[in-house]
């Protein structure tokens, strides 16, 4: 199924949908297993599988330190497309490739495209990766029916936002706040401001990230967007309690 | 040959490295620093006020030495040296950091930030920001800050708050990961003041055209001292801003070879060395906002690195250096930490120089290569800093005794207190 029919689809149960997101084999993949059928018993659409990456410069600190100690225990670039494809023939939601552009450029781009393709995942989040270097990669993916997902962020002029949407595929991931992942934001006018100018620039779906914890905050991405994307705080709540605490998280939020 | 010459759709490529690999929150403020930058490099008048802010703050014109001594002593080419240790906070680094701060002030911010490894570039970033009136923030491995507390020490005194990175290895490459993250929440009023010719584009260029100054001084120089050009010219590489700024100055004189000196660490393999180019163990990757030679796995994920010196430890090498090796244009070669405390003691003894351990690397290639020259032709060798502030580092490298006993004595004191 078309990206953008499984998004319809899904919305016509559910507003907003649901993104989560994993760093590969941290804290180790059997833990990730775990958190994944939790999330997929909470009706998540979307799985980001994060591949670490030695210099993840657009990570905040949670993050950084998962991407490390993944790396530091061995994982590696092969296991994680393993541990995708299995993913993706055992769970009903959709599963993106997201890191870093080094990961797909050692690889080779058609390689890149090719494993993530036969490993089911329906698109990547290259967040180092600008629009203006990412031309060839995304046409390999459109071939393969991969969908890049581009990122559109407040210090985006509205030229810069008609030029992203422009190239995007799927959906968009709107990035709420300034700065890495982790920190809080504040749902407010400037955020429904800034997916104004987003939806403005694009028709397709729009996803909101950074910050997300609280149920109120998915009622206002639900005004405002299709897609709440949970990060840092589902993280948290498994570092703090495992299962119990990441149910309870998903508990909080109303899901 | 105008390096800065970009074809269209290909600006800040030099060759097939380079580039400007950002996440998108920081697109429109690369932007302006692109733009603000091309401004600036347009106006002459910002060029002479650069040249005199140098000279009236940081010694420059810095001199020309000849190594008589040296020279003699090797028999072969006739050894000089550009005295980069001459400037204010004892490196090179503050003719960037000075450059980067009449720019931060054009661009109206009012705060910057900076990595630092070694913490040279902490030091002159921290330095200019007092001058100029900025609040100031320098991001630094927790293994540099273990290493390098005398800089610290300046930094912190000078007004500059120090961060201490806890992530990755701890070293430059992770304060540069840090600093990144910084300017992607606080871009609004900070300008990062990036400390060498790497990263994203307009960095290279930008430090790179600050950094010509040494070159064009030198060219001049040499000439007048030794009545010709240089045959050979050595500098240092780590992030590579002494050496292109340097060779700049060479650039279009066919005649003179330029040579690049790295890391050599414990010698080749993976993990014992930082030398992306004279060895075998680097290959072309993405990271840190350009494309160019990383030591890297197969993967793409980072090797560790090492070296005698904390200025040359670094994964990753200015794109501009890369070109000009691939076309030929410049030589690398790689020099051990043995190799450098050999070279260092004999420059010492004979000249009365201490170059600081990173420079050094340069003269282990000039002294290897002098006899071998004729007495007639002319080597010029970068002194990209002073090691005489270096003394903790410098003291073990040496392996000096009688400082560990000093030291010793001293803490032995605080402890009491």
């Amino acid at each position: 199924m078309q990206l953008s029919n499984y998004i319809a689809e899904r919305l016509s149960h559910r507003r907003p949908l649901l993104m989560t997101h994993v760093v590969c084999g941290y804290p180790s993949f059997e833990d990730n297993w775990r958190e994944l059928e939790i999330m997929a018993g909470r009706g998540v659409a979307f799985v980001e599988l994060q591949f670490p990456f030695s210099e993840p410069s657009a990570d905040g600190p949670l993050f950084v330190k998962a991407n490390q100690e993944s790396l530091a225990r061995g994982t590696t670039v092969t296991q994680c497309l393993e541990f995708m494809a299995r993913v993706t023939a055992a769970f009903p939601f959709r599963v993106l490739m997201m890191g870093y552009y080094n990961t797909a450029f050692k690889m080779g781009h058609a390689t890149f495209v090719e494993r993530l393709a036969q490993a089911g995942a329906c698109g990547y989040i290259l967040p180092d990766l600008p629009i203006e270097e990412a031309g060839p990669l995304h046409l390999l993916a459109d071939a393969k029916g991969l969908a890049p997902i581009v990122l559109m962020t407040p210090t985006s002029t509205d030229a810069r936002l008609a030029q992203l949407g422009g190239v995007a595929r799927g959906f968009v991931y709107c990035v709420a706040r300034r700065g890495v992942t982790g920190a809080s934001t504040q749902m407010d006018d400037e955020v429904s401001t800034f997916l104004a100018r987003c939806r403005a620039a694009t028709s397709l779906p729009l996803a909101v990230g950074f910050g997300v914890s609280t149920a109120e905050d998915l009622g206002f991405i639900g005004q405002n967007a299709e897609i709440a994307i949970i990060g840092t705080a589902a993280l948290k709540a498994w570092e703090q309690g495992g299962e119990t605490a990441l149910s309870a998280f998903f508990d909080g939020l109303g899901v | 040959m105008n390096l800065f010459d970009f074809a269209p759709g290909r600006e800040g490529y030099y060759g097939d490295y380079g580039g400007c690999f950002l996440p998108e929150i920081l697109h429109s403020t690369i932007e302006e620093l692109q733009a603000g930058f091309r401004a600036a490099k347009q106006d002459p008048s910002f060029w002479q006020e650069y040249r005199a802010l140098l000279s009236e703050y940081s010694c420059r014109p810095t001199p020309v030495t000849y190594l008589a001594n040296l020279s003699r002593e090797l028999g072969g080419a006739q050894i000089y040296v550009k005295r980069e240790d001459l400037n204010h906070t004892g490196s090179h680094k503050l003719n960037n950091v000075m450059g980067q701060g009449l720019l931060t002030k054009r661009l109206g911010k009012t705060r910057v930030i900076a990595e630092t490894g070694a913490g040279q570039h902490g030091f002159a970033t921290a330095t200019m920001a007092a001058k100029f009136g900025f609040r100031c923030r320098i991001y630094m491995g927790a293994v540099d800050i273990a290493r390098q507390r005398p800089n610290v020490f300046w930094m912190e005194n000078l007004g500059a708050e120090v961060v201490s990175v806890e992530d990755g290895q701890q070293t430059l490459k992770d304060a540069i990961n840090e600093a990144m993250r910084d300017w992607a929440t606080n871009m609004a009023d900070t300008h990062y003041v990036l400390g060498t010719a790497c990263g994203a584009h307009p960095f290279p260029e930008m430090v790179s055209w600050f950094q010509s100054v040494i070159g064009i001084e030198a060219r001049e120089q040499i000439i007048k001292a030794s009545g010709k050009l240089p045959d050979r010219v050595y500098a240092c590489v780590g992030g590579g801003s002494n050496a292109i700024g340097l060779f700049q100055g060479f650039i279009d004189d066919a005649s003179v070879e330029l040579v690049g000196c790295e890391a050599g660490g414990f010698g080749p393999g993976v993990g014992k060395h930082a030398a992306r180019l004279a060895y075998n163990d680097a290959s072309v990757g993405v990271a840190q906002g350009m494309k160019t030679y990383f030591l890297q796995n197969d993967e793409g994920n980072m090797n560790e690195t090492h070296s005698i010196s904390a200025g040359l430890d670094y994964i990753g090498v200015n794109p501009i250096l890369v070109h000009l090796w691939e076309q030929g244009r410049v030589r690398f070669e790689a020099a051990t930490d043995a190799e450098v405390a050999e070279a260092l003691r004999l420059v010492m003894r004979r000249e009365g120089l201490i170059p600081a351990l990173e420079s050094t690397h340069a003269f282990v290639r000039a002294i290897r290569e002098a006899p071998s020259m004729r007495k007639d032709e002319v080597i010029l060798i970068n002194q990209s800093g002073r090691a005489d502030k270096d003394i903790f580092t410098v003291a073990e490298a040496l392996g000096d005794a009688k400082w560990k006993q000093f030291i010793k004595a001293k803490a032995a004191l605080y402890a009491a207190e």
